[in-house]
């Protein structure tokens, strides 16, 4: 594009893009600009006027350019103050510069580094982290609770449990004797790796324990949002439907363990588990399924085995 | 989804840049999304206008450059277009497709004055 006029095109959704290079179009007017440099001076580049790297432009002097032959890469150079930077790529007086910075920075980074701070936090004190994640009724904390139950004996626990408001679960968690902590998110429809920092400064989990962090009910969101979790496992009832990984496939996509809760009512219900697990794998070819009931305690001891054995890999791949 | 949280953090980061650069204000900013990305556009639009209000980013135009889905296919053995998330070869049907583009969420720069 040319940044002095605005024309060009760039394949921006709304207004002219800023970042869009020329695209071999003809400038259609002239160059308001007439360069009056004087080019008889010697390019002694040392001297104290700002940093302007004519190597980059391409300037033969008889200014017979076209805008689109500048390599627009002054943009790169970060905290230098270029005059020469300038959208139009030279200074041109009266005419208000604008400057672009590089950012290239992920829109999640900031959740990514905490996700990372935690992660490193808890790895460090050898605590094995699982992030559950589902649908809202899908049997998360029931089967939290069944799971803390039959779990306490062996391991040192602790809850985090995020919700948009009340703190029923952690009151239901809480009355099994496992310390946990109730994360109001308000308007917020997931956990973020940042809130789950604060909650381990307040929970401050045993050594070697096992943190589950119940995340909010809601198959879409938690999905983007690494907490520093050890695994996601997603809980899928079999009063959903059994199309609920492709409907809501980022989920499913980033779980490392599937648990197809409720099978105590799949005699009522018209689910077809193979389809539901053909789905899931379809998404996500390496995730690991199993078939529980929280209430009958159906399939539970297979989970159970799974996390002795992914806490103890866990441990033995810490340095 | 929760393109507000997106948002926010997407303003967090424009404006943390803008302080480190001494900027006065930021009249645009360019981001890359994913075509097949889980983010919807015009609702980071609406949100981009109310959370940047009372920053140095308020007025500031969002220009959306859209990267467009893109996979390898281990059957094909070749990268592929993606119409859809997950979506399946076009070549041959099948789903063993691995995405490599198109879920793109990122801040690729600013324009400052």
């Amino acid at each position: 594009m040319c940044t002095v006029c605005g024309c060009g095109t760039a394949t921006v959704e709304a207004g002219t893009g800023a970042g869009g290079e020329a695209q071999g179009h003809e400038h259609p007017h002239e160059h308001p600009h007439d360069h009056s440099h004087a080019h008889d001076h010697d390019h002694s580049h040392d001297d104290d006027h700002y940093p302007h790297d004519h190597a980059d432009h391409g300037h033969s002097h008889d200014h017979g350019h076209h805008h689109a032959d500048h390599g627009h890469d002054h943009v790169h150079r970060g905290e230098a103050i270029d005059f020469g930077a300038g959208l139009a790529g030279v200074h041109v007086a009266g005419l208000d510069q604008h400057r672009i910075v590089r950012i290239e920075r992920d829109i999640l980074s900031k959740n990514a580094a905490f996700a990372r701070a935690n992660r490193a936090r808890l790895t460090a004190r050898g605590i094995f982290t699982l992030n559950l994640v589902s649908s809202p009724g899908s049997g998360k904390t029931s089967l939290l609770v069944r799971t803390i139950l039959d779990l306490k004996p062996r391991f040192p626990l602790a809850v985090i449990e995020g919700d948009q408001q009340t703190s029923n679960d952690a009151e239901r968690i809480r009355a099994t004797g496992v310390p946990a902590l109730q994360v109001n998110t308000g308007k917020g429809c997931h956990l973020d790796a940042h809130m789950v920092g604060h909650a381990l400064d307040t929970l401050d989990p045993r050594p070697a324990s096992l943190l589950f962090i119940e995340n909010v009910g809601n198959l879409v969101c938690p999905a983007a949002f690494d907490l520093g979790e050890t695994h996601k496992v997603v809980v899928l009832s079999v009063t959903e439907g059994e199309d609920k990984p492709l409907k809501y496939p980022d989920m499913f996509a980033a779980a490392d363990l599937m648990l197809l809760n409720k099978s105590d009512l799949l005699p009522y219900v018209d689910f077809d588990v193979t389809a539901c697990m053909a789905n899931a794998l379809r998404v996500n070819p390496r995730l690991q399924i199993l078939t529980v009931s929280a209430r009958t305690g159906e399939g539970l001891q297979a989970f159970y085995a799974w996390i002795e054995a992914h806490a103890a890999k866990a441990v033995a791949s810490t340095p | 989804m929760h393109e507000l949280a997106l948002t926010e953090s997407l303003v967090g980061i424009v404006v943390e840049e803008a302080r480190r650069q001494h900027v006065t204000r930021v009249s645009a900013v360019v981001l890359e999304i994913g075509a097949i990305g889980q983010v919807e556009p015009e609702s980071l639009r609406f949100c981009f206008d109310a959370v940047t209000r009372g920053t140095i980013a308020e007025g500031a135009r969002l220009d959306i450059v859209t990267v467009p889905g893109a996979g390898w296919c281990l059957d094909c053995s070749k990268t592929v277009t993606l119409a859809e998330r997950f979506g399946a070869c076009p070549m041959c049907g099948r789903h063993h497709v691995q995405m490599t583009a198109g879920d793109e969420l990122r801040i690729r720069e600013m324009e400052v004055t």
